[in-house]
């Protein structure tokens, strides 16, 4: 694994880092004080991510959130990352913590497919 | 105008922009499945919510068995809260046939997320059919996590690889295939090496009068690749099957029917128990069409595109699609 996945949508994490982070649109971001940069949103709508690529620093914590009325996944090419089934509004995050292009992919519908670039 | 005032929502009382009325148009369409018959080795697929336009004698076969698909158990959103129900329904239709079908196909994405409960519920559901034997096949939604496992747990005994498999009845082929396991990104459905080599073996010991049914969940030729309706190797399974007179291919996953032919081979599709999805390229994405809508009544149009005539060269009916 080359970083951590955090599962957001846990009442009970939502509560412990309400305490500790501020949140911004939904998604959890990290208090100024941590000098990490905040989280980045990717919503999948009519069976597309968008954006489909996304430029973020190191340490970013990328979110995507489920739009539409059918399941999706969130899966990296080269398994560096994998969602559970994301059923409608369920999220998924994931901490990018080196640099590199991570392409990923919908396994439900391969021809969803998007880039995470991380310098 | 007076259509739209007539699906107007009147009672919207769980404010998920369906009412009873809706719902029982909704009903109308869905819970349906399609009666296959083999006459004279060739397939002819009835639709089920065209029941009273049927002539019994005209479609007495050899064979007949039932298919139905996309059942999606576990979906629960606006275009069909009660998938359950119309699951039954298209039970109740098929338990309602004067001849009864030997045996029922399934062409996959029975659950909406693989959960066990949306396999159970489904399981209790179709054991309230007369025909006992249930062929399956998965959809993508059956093996979303796990590559298929459960569903193999399940439903795969005694079938190869992922799932695939073949069996004989009253002298027609049927072949099961997977081709929802291992999608790689930015293609297609997809059968895989392993599967091919399989299925060339398979047909090769039979007559080239054999009649071939072959079942899977993604269609076996190029619907709408733009939305994934489509499956990347299948011009290699079919090549295995050019030296037979009648081969029929089922599928599911596009949720309406459509049907074409190919020189020997005979495509159809099947709506689904579930929900419709609209026509190719004719929404932002194939997401499920909410009823009741305006496009109701498109949903229903395509209905009308259904009989397929044993004749192959006159059966081209997709031209209905545009």
């Amino acid at each position: 694994m080359r970083g951590k996945v955090a599962r957001v949508g846990l009442a009970a994490l939502l509560i412990a880092l309400a305490a500790m982070f501020t949140t911004v649109g939904g998604v959890v971001g990290v208090g100024a004080q941590e000098k990490a940069p905040a989280g980045v949103a990717v919503k999948i709508d009519n069976f597309s991510f968008g954006p489909a690529a996304v430029t973020v620093p190191v340490g970013t914590t990328v979110t995507w959130t489920n739009r539409d009325d059918i399941p999706h996944t969130v899966v990296s090419t080269d398994g560096v990352f994998k969602s559970k089934a994301l059923d409608t509004d369920d999220k998924f995050s994931f901490v990018f913590s080196k640099p590199g292009t991570y392409s990923y992919f919908c396994s439900v519908h391969p021809k969803m497919t998007g880039q995470i670039i991380v310098q | 105008m007076s259509q739209s005032k007539k699906d107007e929502i009147l009672h919207d009382h769980n404010h998920d922009g369906i009412d009873r009325r809706g719902f029982l148009k909704c009903m109308a369409w869905a819970g349906t499945g399609a009666l296959c018959v083999i006459q004279g080795g060739v397939l002819k697929s009835y639709s089920m919510s065209r029941m009273n336009e049927w002539n019994a004698a005209k479609m007495a076969g050899e064979l007949s068995f039932a298919q139905i698909s996309d059942s999606h158990m576990g979906f629960n959103k606006a275009a069909n809260p009660d998938v359950a129900a119309t699951l039954r329904a298209a039970v109740d239709k098929i338990n309602a046939l004067s001849v009864q079908p030997e045996f029922l196909l399934h062409t996959g994405d029975i659950s909406h997320l693989a959960k066990p409960e949306e396999f159970d519920t489904v399981d209790q559901i179709l054991k309230g059919a007369v025909a006992k034997d249930v062929f399956f096949v998965p959809g993508e939604h059956d093996v979303i996590g796990d590559e298929g496992q459960q569903y193999r747990d399940r439903y795969g005994k005694g079938t190869k690889g992922e799932g695939w498999y073949s069996f004989d009845k009253k002298g027609v082929h049927f072949i099961g295939l997977v081709n929802v396991v291992n999608l790689k990104a930015g293609g297609l459905g997809n059968l895989g090496g392993e599967q091919l080599e399989w299925l060339e073996a398979d047909v090769k010991q039979l007559k080239s009068s054999t009649p071939i049914v072959v079942f899977a969940h993604i269609p076996l030729w190029s619907v709408y690749p733009e939305w994934g309706w489509g499956t990347d190797d299948s011009a290699q399974a079919l090549s295995y099957l050019r030296k037979f007179g009648s081969v029929s291919v089922l599928n599911g996953h596009i949720h309406q029917i459509m049907q074409k032919v190919e020189g020997n081979v005979t495509f159809h599709t099947a709506m689904s128990t579930a929900f419709p999805q609209p026509q190719p390229g004719k929404a932002d994405s194939p997401g499920p069409m909410k009823v009741p809508a305006e496009q109701l009544r498109s949903v229903l149009g395509i209905t009308d595109v259904n009989f397929v005539q044993g004749q192959h060269a006159l059966a081209i009916v997709d031209s209905q699609l545009g």
